[in-house]
């Protein structure tokens, strides 16, 4: 009699899917109560590899269903649809302090999800699977367009949406460790927005003429989404993370020329010194660098630099100036920012204006600092390099991998309804 | 005119459809959000085909009152489908006016997608007068991912295979369509996405039936070149084909003594194979019979006379109650190429009277046409044709109506699968293993 299993069908669906969609990973024609384990291998762009695993029993029918039945071990455990993408950890071996990030959009991330006999936890790589699939994950939609954008001295990518438009826009800002990152705007591209990621820290001209931007960088970035014949003009939001949020808050306070129709910012926070430039601003960061302390795993907490958070007035954005409806997304174990802290403290001051209204706070107990679309791994430290410092270390951003995973999740759904809301 | 404060503040409608990337044979969903509620609407498909041909379909849609529509759960009121259509955006899709003739929309390349357009323009009447209100694009695949394309040149044969992702082993297929000829790869890349190492076979060119070498031998060389192959499990090699190459199908099934298929789907087939004939014999008893072809009031060409003549003769059939395999038989009821339900009918009763009824599934759907292809693909009532005897460009009528054509796509599809599914991969039960 044969033993092993054969003709197991596996099926992923869809197979090829935006990075922020659901699938559904199916197993069939298996022996009822057979033991499996569903295993997610990936190989990212800078060649490292990356694995996730369930363990299953088949039901009566011989079926495994990840989006309903429990995982009862692995990378991750109970009923976790998604589970197989957001778990996914450097395969044993790895260097340390990776971070998983998509430089090129233009291409999907692919994924081999694979059905193995038994509830296995290792050597993965050495055996042959009962069954395997590919699939895709996009994070550009059919049809959206990226559009490199060199124009008025800047360093971005605009991502357009299909249609003829006119479309809301979106300035994307990423925060401290600079690089012209795409994959969020591309994706807010794939739900209708023209978003421009911009490079603000280490564009193209600071490169050559060795100075940080001033604001008028981000007024020309404006202007350049505004002006764009198929953007909507009055309909110009901006999403900022981490040090991201401190240019966004000083914008939509104080900015002249920007005037934004929402604002929405993750896991950062408004004490900045009032009048300060960019350069400034991160000088003051550097100036309380002595407060810097570290986990038992020699990884930086920066958090308390800009603690406890100042009561003088001219070291903290006015957000009770505020016209827009403002969106805060904030993880209650961020490491690497006082997010939560910076929140209640806007809050307060913005009840004190008046202006709460505007005001939505979404926190979450147990995530970290790098709250990012979903269904991408969480890394609760990686090695960093930050702009002016230009030193390597490991930075703690915090975060339990299954509650910053659902944090990621919540928010960015909460995110996208609130740019519908405000933008459509 | 909205004032410049309502343009402001108008809302943009959102049109979304899910999943954007996704194989032929799945359904999508397709809605309109933001609208103002009883609003109506017209949602239009367009597809640029590689013969350089424009495609389209549109439905009349009115918003509920959250300002939304569904193409899942609301009614066209009009357009080139009517009702609750979740599909009928690409089913219904036919040549823009001012189209060249006889047209028909087969994916030759399909290593990239079909890409169409969806858009949502305002009001029904009239509605491409303006620019629509929102547009996305999506992508028809019938490849998925990790699919592998390999061309044979192997032992005289000609084809292309296609191999499922994984380590397989793998069941096998060998798929063939009909008397147009030429290599047609996009049924077999979608069987392989469905697990089946599937070869999609040439075995003559575009009007070279006559000429063409088709000994019997090569349909057996093609067979065993799946079943050899390292990924495929040797005794799970089914047979698949359509028109001409359902008689391949059959006569493969009753005559070989090589080959020993495992199952055999028939689309639009008949059992007229003159025992110990080649394929070349197959034409010479349809030019023999030309005669009996008709012209319709189109002036197009409706062939099932031909075929029922041919039928009336013993001995130009195969001996159906010599089949040991499970075969089903997919055909429609306004076929006007060929009378495959009157051969169905005596195929049943052939096998009937050797006691193999049980093998026999018949699967027969009104006012359907003899084109029965993968579901959602548009509907082919007649299209251009070169016959093989005069090589005349004709317009053959290939017979269905639209809807239930549609249907009948869609619902054999399904059952196909599931009958591969059946007798090629394996059931756990131990019945099955004993």
């Amino acid at each position: 009699m044969d033993r092993k299993q054969c003709c197991v069908k596996l099926s992923v669906q869809p197979s090829r899917g935006l990075m922020d969609e659901k699938f559904i990973v199916l197993v069939q024609n298996v022996w009822p109560g057979f033991q499996l384990t569903v295993h997610a291998l990936h190989q990212c762009e800078d060649g490292h590899s990356w694995e996730a695993f369930g363990h299953y029993a088949a039901d009566a029918t011989g079926t495994v269903n990840v989006s309903e039945d429990p995982s009862l071990g692995g990378t991750y455990s109970g009923v976790e649809p998604m589970g197989l993408l957001w778990s996914l950890r450097p395969v044993p071996g790895s260097k340390p302090g990776l971070r998983m990030r998509k430089m090129n959009v233009q291409t999907p991330m692919e994924v081999t999800i694979s059905v193995y006999q038994g509830h296995q936890t290792e050597g993965f790589v050495d055996q042959v699977p009962l069954a395997g699939v590919l699939v895709e994950r996009w994070y550009m939609a059919p049809g959206v367009r990226r559009i490199p954008i060199t124009e008025g001295g800047l360093t971005a990518t605009l991502f357009l949406p299909p249609g003829p438009g006119p479309f809301p826009g979106l300035l994307d800002l990423w925060g401290g460790g600079g690089k012209l990152v795409e994959y969020r705007a591309s994706l807010l591209a794939s739900h209708g927005i023209a978003s421009l990621a911009l490079d603000y820290l280490t564009p193209k001209i600071t490169i050559e003429t060795r100075k940080m931007v001033g604001i008028e960088y981000f007024e020309t970035a404006y202007r350049v989404l505004q002006q764009h014949p198929q953007v909507f003009s009055s309909r110009i939001a901006m999403l900022g993370l981490s040090f991201g949020t401190s240019i966004t808050l000083k914008m939509a306070a104080y900015s002249e020329v920007v005037k934004l129709r929402c604002a929405v910012c993750v896991s950062g926070s408004h004490v900045q010194p009032v009048d300060g430039s960019v350069e400034q601003i991160l000088g003051y960061f550097h100036k309380n660098g002595g407060k810097t302390r570290f986990s038992e795993e020699n990884e930086a907490i920066w958090r308390d630099l800009l603690l406890p958070i100042p009561t003088d007035s001219s070291l903290k954005v006015d957000v009770g100036r505020l016209q827009c409806p403002l969106l805060l997304v904030v993880g209650e174990d961020d490491q690497n920012w006082p997010a939560y802290e910076s929140a209640m403290d806007m809050k307060e001051m913005m009840e004190r204006a008046g202006n709460s209204h505007l005001l939505t706070i979404l926190s979450y107990p147990n995530a970290g600092h790098l709250i990012e679309p979903p269904y991408t791994p969480h890394a609760r430290s990686s090695f960093f390099r930050t702009v002016n410092t230009r030193e390597k270390m490991m930075a703690l951003w915090g975060g339990e991998t299954v509650a910053h995973s659902r944090a990621q999740e919540d928010a960015w759904r909460k995110t996208l309804v609130f740019l519908r809301e405000n933008l459509f | 005119l909205l004032s410049p404060l309502q343009v402001q503040t108008a809302a943009l409608p959102i049109l979304s459809v899910f999943p954007s990337r996704a194989l032929v044979d799945e359904k999508f969903k397709v809605l309109v959000e933001n609208l103002p509620p009883g609003c109506p609407v017209t949602i239009h498909s367009l597809h640029h085909s590689e013969d350089q041909d424009y495609w389209e379909a549109y439905g009349h849609y009115i918003s509920d009152d959250r300002g939304k529509v569904s193409v899942s759960d609301d009614l066209s009121f009009g357009g080139t489908y009517t009702g609750k259509e979740p599909m009928g955006l690409l089913w219904s899709m036919r040549p823009v006016l001012g189209s060249r003739k006889g047209l028909r929309l087969r994916k030759m390349n399909v290593c990239t997608p079909m890409l169409m357009d969806i858009s949502v323009y305002s009001r029904h009447d009239g509605f491409r007068d303006q620019a629509p209100l929102a547009s996305v694009l999506i992508e028809r695949w019938y490849m998925a991912p990790g699919v592998r394309r390999i061309d044979i040149r192997e032992r005289g044969v000609r084809g292309t295979l296609f191999i499922p992702p994984g380590p397989g082993p793998f069941p096998g297929l060998l798929d063939m369509w009909g008397g147009g000829g030429g290599l047609l790869e996009y049924r077999s890349a979608l069987l392989a996405s469905h697990g089946y190492v599937s070869l999609a076979l040439e075995y003559f060119s575009p009007g070279q039936l006559q000429t063409a070498d088709l000994e019997f031998n090569y349909f057996e060389t093609a067979f065993n070149i799946v079943k050899d192959h390292p990924q495929v499990m040797p005794h799970r090699v089914g047979i698949f084909g359509l028109s001409l190459g359902s008689i391949v199908t059959m006569a493969l099934a009753v005559e070989s003594r090589i080959v020993r298929p495992r199952c055999c789907v028939c689309i639009s087939g008949n059992h007229c194979f003159p025992p110990g004939r080649t394929l070349a014999g197959i034409t010479g008893e349809v030019d023999m019979n030309y005669d009996k072809v008709r012209v319709d009031e189109n002036n197009y060409h409706i062939w099932r006379d031909v075929g029922l003549a041919i039928m009336k003769e013993p001995s130009s059939k195969l001996d159906m109650g010599k089949i040991n395999c499970p075969i089903l038989l997919v055909n429609g009821h306004d076929d006007q190429n060929w009378p495959t339900v009157e051969s169905a009918e005596d195929i049943a009763e052939m096998m009937r009277a050797a006691g193999k009824e049980h093998l026999l599934t018949r699967l027969e759907y009104p006012d359907t046409g003899h084109l029965i292809e993968p579901p959602f693909s548009p509907h082919f009532r007649a299209t251009n044709f070169i016959v093989n005897l005069t090589k005349e460009k004709v317009i053959m009528l290939w017979g269905g109506q639209t809807k239930p054509h549609s249907d009948a796509q869609e619902d054999s599809w399904r059952r196909i699968l599931t009958f591969l599914q059946q007798h090629l991969y394996c059931s756990p039960s131990p019945k099955a293993r004993l």
